[in-house]
């Protein structure tokens, strides 16, 4: 609940800013369809891996779980290196969160959801090694469920993040 | 094991018909966007409604939060989170824009404030 009310407020900080492009690079040159579909399509795909992850759990299919919670790590991490990629590329057309306040409250917002992101996927090597060591109890089946909520909580703040700066900065 | 109650309603058919359904919201305005087959606006307005229709879809099959399956104390902490949400992202907006135009060009102020 407060993570929600943190990228709430984030995008409405972006929503007040993105038209403050002090003369630098906007949307419509900065944003590439294709490549947030790629992200867009990467992260829906681990959301529901992590849901059948959840599901083997139940099913108290230890060896299924770590291999859905790995599959999700991997897309998770696709995720996270496209985005670092992306970042890279718009700080070396100069296009950094320096340079203007939409570009500012952009970094902020996106990164944001980059690092919860990086976070989950610490969360989820935690989780598998102690799938691996203390096996399918309920203490890890309690922490799996709460993490899952977590990981499908971000791909809905990524729902708005497209929807509020990618498809209308492109535009 | 651990508690069934929590989640209930998971099956894999529900994640499955969630991505589904998540994949088909999610290629309409990209491909809307990346072709402009229409005016802007309407643009703009697809774009919203597949938006808030694929958050509803993703709370119902992936989290599944429904009406009478979730704990009362879970729905009502989600109505006080939207409730703080909309006092302040909305007061924000209004007081941002309202600023904004107070202080722009000369001919844009209200007559009241000189």
């Amino acid at each position: 609940m407060t993570d929600a009310i943190v990228f709430a407020l984030l995008f409405a900080t972006y929503v007040v800013m993105s038209r403050g492009t002090a003369g630098g690079l906007t949307g419509r040159e900065l944003f590439s369809v294709p490549r947030t579909f790629g992200e867009t399509l990467v992260l829906l795909f681990s959301s529901a891996t992590f849901g059948f992850a959840t599901l083997a759990a139940r099913a108290c299919d230890r060896e299924a779980t770590v291999l859905l919670l790995l599959l999700t790590f991997i897309l998770g991490a696709s995720f996270v290196s496209m985005e670092i990629h992306e970042f890279h590329g718009m700080i070396a057309m100069g296009a950094g969160p320096d340079r203007s306040g939409f570009l500012s409250a952009f970094f902020t917002l996106v990164g944001t959801h980059g690092l919860h992101v990086t976070v989950g996927l610490v969360c989820i090597l935690v989780l598998i090694g102690q799938l691996l060591y203390k096996g399918l109890n309920e203490a890890v089946g309690s922490r799996l469920f709460r993490l899952s909520l977590f990981w499908h909580f971000l791909d809905i703040v990524w729902i708005g993040i497209f929807s509020v700066v990618y498809l209308p900065g492109a535009l | 094991m651990y508690d069934a109650s929590l989640g209930t309603g998971a099956n894999a058919r529900s994640y499955l018909t969630g991505l589904s359904l998540a994949l088909v919201l999610t290629a309409i305005p990209f491909s809307l966007v990346y072709y402009k087959p229409v005016a802007t606006n309407v643009m703009l307005l697809v774009i919203a409604v597949a938006a808030i229709t694929q958050i509803v879809i993703h709370l119902k099959y992936f989290l599944h939060l429904s009406f009478n399956g979730t704990p009362r104390e879970s729905l009502l902490a989600l109505c006080f989170a939207a409730i703080l949400i909309l006092i302040m992202v909305g007061g924000s907006l209004w007081i941002m824009f309202d600023l904004h135009y107070r202080m722009g060009p000369l001919e844009h102020r209200p007559a009241s404030n000189h």
